[in-house]
């Protein structure tokens, strides 16, 4: 791997070009490296370009890396990932992907991640999107989040985009058994012209099921973001969504909740607000010796936080 | 030295521009003087217009000599100016180590940030990491506002009310940090406030009413009049109040 691309996989996955644990490289549409352990394998997919991951029942606190890098201009890469996480483990997966387009044709990077959570298990998957490039090219990437929850399941994503995408339509997509719980915290920043799609449909169907969706965004200069979430309450089950979003300069948001409940026992609530950041909040931190901008910084370093 | 010459402000009002402050005088030393009056006297507008958030229609602001009438609150905070809202403000994300980060200027250790709590009564490991929003009581926040200025250790410091949102009890422990601070007192600390025991500690007490400084002088000419005036008989706590009223 070059200085570009480690650079890369330092940003979007903090690794040194390896790490600890199972890990599975993917550089510019091909395996680069790849690392299996006793409790955690990695196949390649025999009918789609991608790779199984499959941890073993009872695997306690491990820890899998699946960056993705592109350094290639004009690539277009298209990945099926399935995660298919044993009873009781407990695992943290760290995927990202990480475009370096000095080119001037679109890189692309859309995959799809299934995610089977079994029985009692737990499972924190962060994911980082991250874009670089002095070409003209765009950087664009759609992932797809597909969870299924068994009994009792638990899943945490961690999803940010922070720089550098300029287009990305992102699904995420959940089925909940009973007792499952999923917690979801989105992080997005988006600027100059980009665009950005988020979609959320969650379907509570087992019974105690919850999920909370928790979306934080910075809409900057001419960029546009759109936050569709639908939860569907099909049992007695909690469901919170929130979408906070400040817009600046030119930035437009728009935030389209659905929650349906289906059963009289389901308990659903949506919160959205957006809004250019308060004055009095400038103001305040004016009055600790901090410029305007320093401020607006500060507030958007902490929101994002 | 703060000193406020011939400032006035006026505000738009649904029966047009009502006149706030009137040609207000004032030298403030380094001291701890204690500004008193009527709701709706002027006092928030005065502190505002100190602090740079508001722009005085008419009139001269110095400190030390230097004209600061037309410098941002930016350039007056580094100038050595310092302000605590009535009401703090809300933050999403931002937490109370980042809040008194920025305020002291520098990164902090997280023992020299507990530290600054800890001296307005908040147990430092319970807030350190929270965020500063709606989850912390109004007391709470107030606190945490008035830690900010702490921090912040400038020739100013300036307390809108410090006392609004606080509980009576939690105010007896509050009113601590201000008599340390006026045993320790670098600089001028002018507080807004109605509270008698913040009123008992002050140096000088200055009483704006209807825009303009209807009484100024020392703690012991001026309270035991003020007293006096409340409406409903004497309300006095000290013998020299009583036997000004007599």
């Amino acid at each position: 791997m070059n200085k570009t691309e480690l650079e890369l996989l330092k940003i979007i996955a903090d690794m040194d070009g390896k790490a600890e644990g199972a890990y599975n490289i993917r550089s510019n549409g091909q395996l680069a490296d790849r690392h299996v352990t006793e409790n955690i394998d990695i196949k390649t997919k025999t009918d789609n370009p991608g790779i199984d991951i499959i941890i073993k029942p009872g695997t306690k606190n491990e820890i899998v890396h699946i960056p993705v890098i592109i350094s290639e201009t004009g690539l277009n890469d298209l990945v099926y990932n399935d995660f298919i996480i044993g009873e009781n483990a407990d695992v943290t997966i760290i995927a990202g992907c990480g475009i370096h387009n000095c080119g001037n044709e679109e890189s692309q990077h859309n995959g799809i991640h299934t995610f089977f959570v079994g029985k009692n298990a737990k499972v924190k998957y962060v994911e980082k999107h991250y874009g670089e490039g002095d070409g003209s090219g765009e950087n664009t990437m759609n992932p797809t989040t597909v969870i299924n929850i068994a009994e009792g399941g638990y899943m945490e994503m961690e999803t940010s985009q922070i720089k550098g995408i300029d287009s990305t339509s992102r699904v995420t997509k959940a089925r909940l058994s009973d007792g499952a719980t999923l917690i979801v915290r989105e992080k997005l920043l988006t600027h100059g012209k980009q665009t950005a799609k988020t979609d959320f449909a969650i379907d509570l169907d087992g019974e105690n099921s919850s999920a909370n969706l928790i979306s934080r965004s910075v809409a900057k200069d001419d960029s546009y973001q759109i936050f569709l979430s639908k939860i569907n309450g099909n049992n007695i089950c909690s469901g919170h969504s929130e979408c906070d979003a400040i817009i600046m300069d030119n930035g437009k948001v728009s935030a389209v909740p659905e929650i349906s409940a289906n059963n009289i026992d389901a308990s659903l609530i949506h919160e959205a607000a957006i809004g250019k950041i308060a004055g009095e909040q400038i103001v305040k931190l004016m009055t600790l010796g901090l410029t305007e901008k320093q401020a607006e910084e500060q507030i958007i370093n902490g929101f994002l936080k | 030295m703060l000193e406020l010459k011939n400032i006035s402000f006026n505000a738009e009002n649904e029966s047009g521009e009502k006149e706030i402050l009137k040609n207000i005088n004032l030298k403030i030393d380094n001291s701890f003087v204690v500004i008193t009056g009527p709701n709706g006297g002027g006092k928030s507008t005065l502190a505002k217009i100190i602090a740079g958030i508001l722009t005085p229609v008419s009139g001269q602001i110095l400190l030390d000599g230097e004209d600061i009438t037309h410098m941002s609150v930016t350039e007056r905070a580094n100038k050595g100016i310092s302000f605590a809202f009535q009401q703090p403000v809300h933050f999403k994300g931002l937490t109370v180590y980042d809040l008194i980060g920025l305020a002291a200027g520098k990164k902090l250790g997280i023992g020299e940030a507990c530290d600054y709590l800890s001296q307005v009564g908040l147990c430092a490991r319970d807030y350190i990491n929270r965020e500063i929003n709606s989850s912390l009581s109004g007391g709470e926040l107030k606190r945490i506002e008035i830690a900010s200025v702490l921090a912040r250790s400038t020739k100013v410091s300036i307390f809108d009310e410090p006392e609004a949102g606080i509980d009576l009890w939690s105010f007896g422990n509050l009113i601590h940090v201000f008599e340390k601070m006026r045993s320790s007192l670098g600089g001028a600390v002018i507080i807004i406030s109605h509270q008698e025991r913040i009123l008992n500690i002050a140096d000088k007490i200055i009483v704006l009413g209807d825009g303009a400084v209807t009484a100024e002088g020392s703690r012991d000419d001026v309270l035991p009049k003020l007293l006096c005036t409340v409406d409903s008989g004497c309300r006095v706590l000290s013998d020299a109040g009583k036997e000004a009223c007599k």
